[in-house]
C-alpha cells in the first residue's frame, strides 16, 4: 500500500481522530453508546456514508456550481442515509428500532458534511475514499471505547455477555448507574480528551486568557 | 392544556435535546466560548424550531405519512420513506426565507442573527425535533409546543454553558483539559442539573 494512502486511513485513528481532536460529530456518537452493539451498527453506517458519500461527491467535484454546492452534497448523503436506514430496518430491525432517530441524524453529521467539504471537494475519488474510510474507522474506534466504558461499568457486560456478574443476579459488581446515562458519557470523553491529550502533548489547546503570575515582591502593598 | 404545558416542561427540561440526547452538540460546543453569541444562535435556533417542526408536522400529515395521501385518492401510498430528505430541503429553505424576510423587514435582528441562520440548517438538534415529532406522531398543537420548548431547552443549554465558560477564564485548568476537555467535564455537570428535574409533572 503506499504510504499516502497509508496515512489517510491510519491517521484520523488517534492523532486527528474525528471525535477527540477535531470535536466533531459528536451530536450521534455520545447517544447511541450505552451499549456495544447499536454503537457497532452505528459506527458501520457512518463509516459506509462517509466512504461512499465522499467517493461519489468526489466523482462529480468538477461539475458542481459552487453556489450551490451544500445543497448537491446534503442530497447524496441524504440518499446514502436513506439506503442504509433501510438495509439496516431490513436485516437488524431490533436494533433499528433502538437507534431510533440517530441513524437519520448522520445526514446533519458534522464529520460528513466536514470531510466532504475539506477533502473530497479538492481530491481524487480513491483518495477520498479512503480519507472517508479512515474518518470513519476513527469515529467507529472512539464510539466503541465509549460504549464499552458505559456497558462495562454501567451494567458490567461487553455485547451483552456478562463480564462482571452484578449485584442484582448475584454477583459482587455495582453497576455504575451514572454511565448508562447522559452525564456519564459527557465525563467519559472529556477524560478520553484528558488521556490522549497526556500521551499526545502536541493537541494540547493554548488558552485563550491565562491568569498573569506575579511575584509578591512585585506587588507593591 | 395540561398536556401541553407538560410537554413544555418536558421537551425543556427532562428531555433537554442537547443535555439529555446530545443533539446540536457541535455548535453546542463551538459557540459557547462568548456570552452574546450563545444568546444570538439560541434566539435564531428557537425562532427557526418553532417553525419547521410544525410545517413538517404539516407535510407528514398530509403528504407522506402512511394514508396521507387519501385526498388524491391513493389511500395506500406511503412515503414516510422520503420522511428525512423531505424534513432536510424543508429545514433549508425556511431558513433561507427566514434571512430573506428578516432581511427586508428587521434589518437589526438580520444584523444579529444574520450569521447564525446558515450554520442551524445543518444544525442536528433542528432536524432532530422533526424526526422526534414523526417518530411521537404528534398532532400539530403539539408539534408548536414541543418546537418551541425544545428551542427554548436549547438556547438555556447553550448560554448557561457561556456564562460558564466566561468564568472558567479565571480558573487553572490543567493542559490536557484546557479547551475542549473542560467543556465536556462542564456540559457534564451541567446535565447532572437538569436530570434532577426528571420525574417532574403537573
Amino acid at each position: 500500500m503506499k504510504p499516502e494512502s497509508k496515512a489517510a486511513i491510519l491517521d484520523p485513528l488517534i492523532n486527528e481522530n474525528p471525535i477527540t481532536f477535531q470535536i466533531l460529530g459528536l451530536c450521534s456518537a455520545l447517544a447511541v453508546t450505552t451499549s456495544m452493539m447499536p454503537a457497532l451498527l452505528m459506527s458501520l453506517a457512518v463509516t459506509a456514508v462517509l466512504a461512499f458519500g465522499s467517493a461519489v461527491i468526489s466523482a462529480i467535484r468538477n461539475y458542481i456550481p459552487d453556489n450551490v454546492r451544500i445543497v448537491v452534497q446534503m442530497t447524496i448523503i441524504a440518499s446514502l442515509v436513506i439506503v442504509v436506514d433501510q438495509v439496516l430496518k431490513a436485516y437488524a430491525f431490533e436494533t433499528s428500532k433502538q437507534l431510533s432517530v440517530f441513524v437519520g441524524l448522520i445526514v446533519t453529521n458534522c464529520i460528513v458534511l466536514g470531510r466532504v467539504e475539506t477533502f473530497a471537494m479538492k481530491n481524487k475519488v480513491v483518495p477520498s475514499f479512503l480519507d472517508g474510510l479512515g474518518n470513519g474507522l476513527g469515529y467507529s474506534l472512539a464510539l466503541m471505547s465509549i460504549a464499552a466504558i458505559r456497558e462495562l461499568l454501567g451494567a458490567g457486560s461487553l455485547f451483552g455477555f456478562t463480564i462482571l456478574p452484578t449485584v442484582s443476579e448475584g454477583g459482587w459488581y455495582y453497576p455504575n448507574g451514572m454511565m448508562i446515562l447522559p452525564p456519564g458519557v459527557y465525563f467519559i470523553i472529556g477524560l478520553m480528551i484528558w488521556a490522549i491529550r497526556t500521551w499526545r502533548v502536541e493537541q494540547v489547546e493554548q488558552p485563550e486568557f491565562r491568569i498573569r503570575h506575579v511575584h509578591r515582591t512585585q506587588v507593591s502593598s | 392544556m395540561s398536556t401541553y404545558v407538560n410537554l413544555f416542561l418536558q421537551s425543556v427540561f427532562t428531555e433537554n435535546l442537547v443535555l439529555a440526547l446530545f443533539l446540536g452538540i457541535c455548535p453546542f460546543l463551538a459557540l459557547s466560548r462568548r456570552f452574546d453569541t450563545a444568546v444570538g444562535l439560541g434566539v435564531a435556533v428557537v425562532l427557526v424550531m418553532t417553525l419547521t417542526v410544525p410545517v413538517n408536522s404539516l407535510i407528514l400529515t398530509y403528504l407522506l405519512g402512511p394514508g396521507a395521501l387519501d385526498w388524491a385518492g391513493l389511500p395506500a401510498m406511503d412515503l414516510s420513506f422520503l420522511a428525512l430528505i423531505s424534513f432536510i430541503g424543508v429545514i433549508a429553505a425556511i431558513v433561507q426565507v427566514l434571512e430573506m424576510a428578516l432581511d427586508r423587514y428587521f434589518p437589526a435582528l438580520h444584523q444579529a442573527l444574520g450569521v447564525f441562520l446558515p450554520l442551524i440548517a445543518v444544525n442536528c438538534a433542528i432536524l432532530g425535533a422533526s424526526l422526534f415529532m414523526a417518530e411521537r406522531r404528534y398532532t400539530l398543537g403539539e408539534s408548536v409546543v414541543y418546537g418551541f420548548g425544545s428551542g427554548i431547552g436549547w438556547a438555556l443549554a447553550i448560554i448557561v454553558l457561556a456564562g460558564l465558560r466566561q468564568k472558567l477564564r479565571y480558573s487553572d485548568v490543567p493542559d490536557g483539559l484546557q479547551g475542549s476537555g473542560i467543556t465536556f467535564i462542564c456540559a457534564g455537570l451541567m446535565a447532572m442539573g437538569f436530570m434532577a428535574f426528571s420525574g417532574i409533572r403537573l
